[in-house]
């Protein structure tokens, strides 16, 4: 499963490098995949609400009043059909396309489970809707999947008479019918949509909107492709003749032809099956539970910066229930923590500077201790020699960077970058530890615990608490964020990071002394 | 990379992926029945006699039952399968026996069978066995039939119409 995994996830990173040249990190579909979904979402809601206003609920009246909005009125309601269809076939893409890369990532199992499973109806619903979509136009393409749909029903042992037998003669269907059918399509959607609510439910900040760049054109791409090809009816149902040749939306119906060959049964095992494997996944075998992050309220004074950057809203502020003057403190639900360490860089006691009392934030991971970040940064730092010393910071989730480590580059990881505190690049520039610090980790855009990437650079900024320390020369930081197969791009950057450096006023012959001396100072 | 690269490159990537949808949102085409063939269906739900006819209780079974539950007769609800066969032109089209329906297959039968045949003039014979005989059949009917390519010819069946119904077009 693991191998499988990691050649899926090499393959999506090639594809991810030519949109990343093409669209920029900000903008790549692949990193934005699950807003996309949300975004056909809402074009096939709106343009399905134009739709219901002409649509006419009858046996003859359902066709003819398609017709007349793909012919007649071809300008409004024809774009508005063809809309409704491509961005339901856009929606199916992007749903199978995210779980796809979710596995492929590795980011569903343990407390990641929830995603996971929750995005599972979501394709029975997805597809219900567009079924159902379909048969409500009641073409030959409707007929026949009208009766394939029901067969398949009927191929349970729970009915009685065969549904199927409704669609035997014209004259046993009635306008009912579609009164149901617009219940259903109209029903689903909506569940889908508490269904997308609760999928998202974990996440803070979660991401429903696609860039406006990247949602404009995937717009013009739909209105585009709907008026060079409109969505159109095939002939309309007649129950008195087979349906012979069907133009099926292999977005939504890849399985009809299967129900032709095999048994209504055998489909539903395999149907029941698939679904029953993925519910399962997360705990096949289960993810590495590794300890949550804990509170030390000796040091916590509530300031909620931890409950802000939280991707996964495991923490929250509660009052104080240690009699301290503080009025909160903060609480990590062990259920939702991923233990990635972003809320550990955003305590501002976590400074590597603190040499008076142990070093202990008021928030860290007891198998990552902000201590132990430090001493390792100093051990690696003592093994340096020469000019041009960098210090790399890197995520436990992309490139292993503990490869490179020389006598020119020392190399840390934790398990998500947004776990360094920004004052760990001011110590080890103002302490000398070396001439630069280099970060790397997952790809822009695409944090394996969703905003590690975003609060570093934020932090680094000055944008988001806590800031770094103005004094730090910005030159001496470096970063490239790259995933899991840009090591020769990595290597690249991080030459031209110490070539700069090499430019830069000769700080490193002068510290090396220093350097020894600070980290001795340091580790007393 | 220029700007216009970029934009260019962009492009490309919205046109294959309309390219991808559009393509396959209803092509390529499925062939689901033969154009040159028609099809017979047989397709009806019946109740089959009882497996066996009510008998009244000894008045030692009455004792024994319940005393809420206590009745007279004693009606088992289980149906016998129904055996239909079709036969066109002297050639058997279909020959099968049928469960009813139900955990005690105490419902009706439910029969939905398609049959793609050639078009043309034929001659069919339905016969259905709905009781406990062990021979013959308990209902038969016959008919001369011409059929379309594509044609749907339908075989129902109803007991308060005495037998097979034909559709034809």
């Amino acid at each position: 499963m693991s191998a499988l995994k990691k050649i899926l996830r090499t393959g999506f990173e090639h594809v991810e490098d030519w949109f990343d040249v093409v669209f920029g990190a900000k903008w790549n579909p692949l990193y934005q995949l699950g807003a996309l979904g949300w975004f056909y979402y809402w074009i096939v809601v709106i343009s399905g609400i134009y739709l219901y206003i002409f649509f006419d609920t009858g046996v003859t009246q359902a066709y003819k009043s398609l017709e007349y909005l793909t012919h007649e009125q071809w300008y409004a309601g024809g774009i508005m059909r063809s809309l409704h269809r491509y961005a339901s076939d856009a929606l199916v893409v992007m749903m199978m396309v995210h779980l796809l890369r979710e596995f492929a990532m590795d980011r569903f199992r343990s407390v990641r489970w929830f995603a996971w499973v929750t995005g599972v109806p979501m394709l029975w619903m997805v597809f219900a809707a567009g079924i159902s979509g379909y048969w409500m136009v009641w073409d030959q393409l409707a007929q026949y999947i009208a009766i394939t749909t029901a067969e398949l029903f009927d191929s349970l042992p729970f009915f009685g008479e065969a549904i199927a037998r409704n669609f035997l003669t014209d004259a046993k269907l009635s306008g009912r019918f579609f009164t149901l059918m617009v219940f259903m399509h109209i029903a689903l959607p909506l569940f889908l949509l508490f269904i997308m609510w609760i999928h998202i439910q974990r996440h803070a900040s979660p991401k429903v909107n696609p860039p406006k760049g990247l949602a404009v054109g995937t717009f013009c791409m739909l209105l585009i492709l709907s008026f060079i090809k409109p969505a159109l009816s095939q002939p309309p149902a007649d129950l008195s003749i087979v349906p012979t040749t069907v133009n099926l939306d292999w977005f939504y119906m890849p399985l009809y032809p299967l129900l032709d060959n095999v048994s209504g049964i055998t489909v539903w095992i395999v149907l029941v099956g698939a679904t029953a494997l993925l519910m399962m996944m997360p705990w096949m075998p289960p993810g590495k539970r590794v300890p949550v992050a804990v509170v030390n309220l000796d040091n916590c004074n509530g300031c909620s910066r931890c409950a802000a950057d939280c991707p996964f809203g495991a923490i929250s502020m509660e009052p104080r229930s240690d009699g301290s003057a503080y009025e909160q403190e903060a609480v990590v639900n062990t259920s939702h923590c991923t233990s990635c360490g972003i809320c550990v860089a955003s305590c501002p006691t976590a400074t590597p500077f603190r040499t008076k009392t142990e070093l202990s934030p008021g928030i860290e991971l007891p198998e990552n201790k902000i201590k132990e970040l430090r001493e390792k940064t100093i051990a690696a730092s003592n093994k340096l020699i020469g000019g041009d010393r960098v210090i790399v910071y890197g995520c436990d989730n992309s490139l292993n960077p503990a490869e490179m480590s020389d006598t020119k580059v020392g190399v840390v990881t934790m398990p998500c970058i947004g776990m360094l505190p920004p004052s760990f690049i001011d110590f080890v520039l103002s302490r000398k530890l070396a001439d630069g610090v280099f970060l790397t980790g997952c790809r822009e855009g695409d944090c394996s615990f969703r905003l590690g990437i975003k609060w570093t650079d934020a932090r680094i900024a000055g944008e988001r608490e806590p800031h770094i320390r103005k004094r730090v020369n910005q030159e001496r930081i470096g970063k490239y964020w790259a995933g899991l197969t840009r090591s020769k791009e990595f290597f690249k950057e991080l030459t031209a990071f110490r070539m700069r450096l090499n430019k830069l006023s000769p700080m490193q012959t002068e510290s090396r002394n220093d350097t020894k001396e600070n980290s001795e100072k340091v580790d007393a | 990379m220029p700007k216009l690269r970029i934009l260019l490159g962009q492009i490309v990537a919205f046109i294959l992926f309309a390219l991808l949808i559009g393509y396959f949102s209803n092509s390529p085409s499925y062939t689901y029945h033969d154009p040159e063939m028609a099809l017979i269906m047989v397709s009806f739900s019946h109740a089959s006699e009882h497996k066996e006819k009510c008998r009244r209780f000894t008045q030692e079974e009455i004792a024994a039952l319940a005393p809420n539950m206590r009745r007279t007769m004693d009606c088992p609800r289980e149906r016998v399968p129904v055996y239909v066969e079709i036969m066109m032109d002297g050639n058997s089209l279909l020959s099968k026996s049928y469960n009813p329906t139900g955990l005690a297959k105490d419902g009706s039968t439910s029969i939905y069978e398609s049959i793609p045949v050639k078009p043309g003039q034929h001659q069919l014979i339905a016969r259905l066995r709905d009781s406990k005989r062990e021979g013959g059949f308990d209902y038969e009917s016959s008919i001369s039939i011409s059929l379309e390519p594509k044609e749907l010819f339908i075989i129902d069946f109803r007991k308060d119409l005495d037998g097979f119904l034909f559709s034809e077009r």
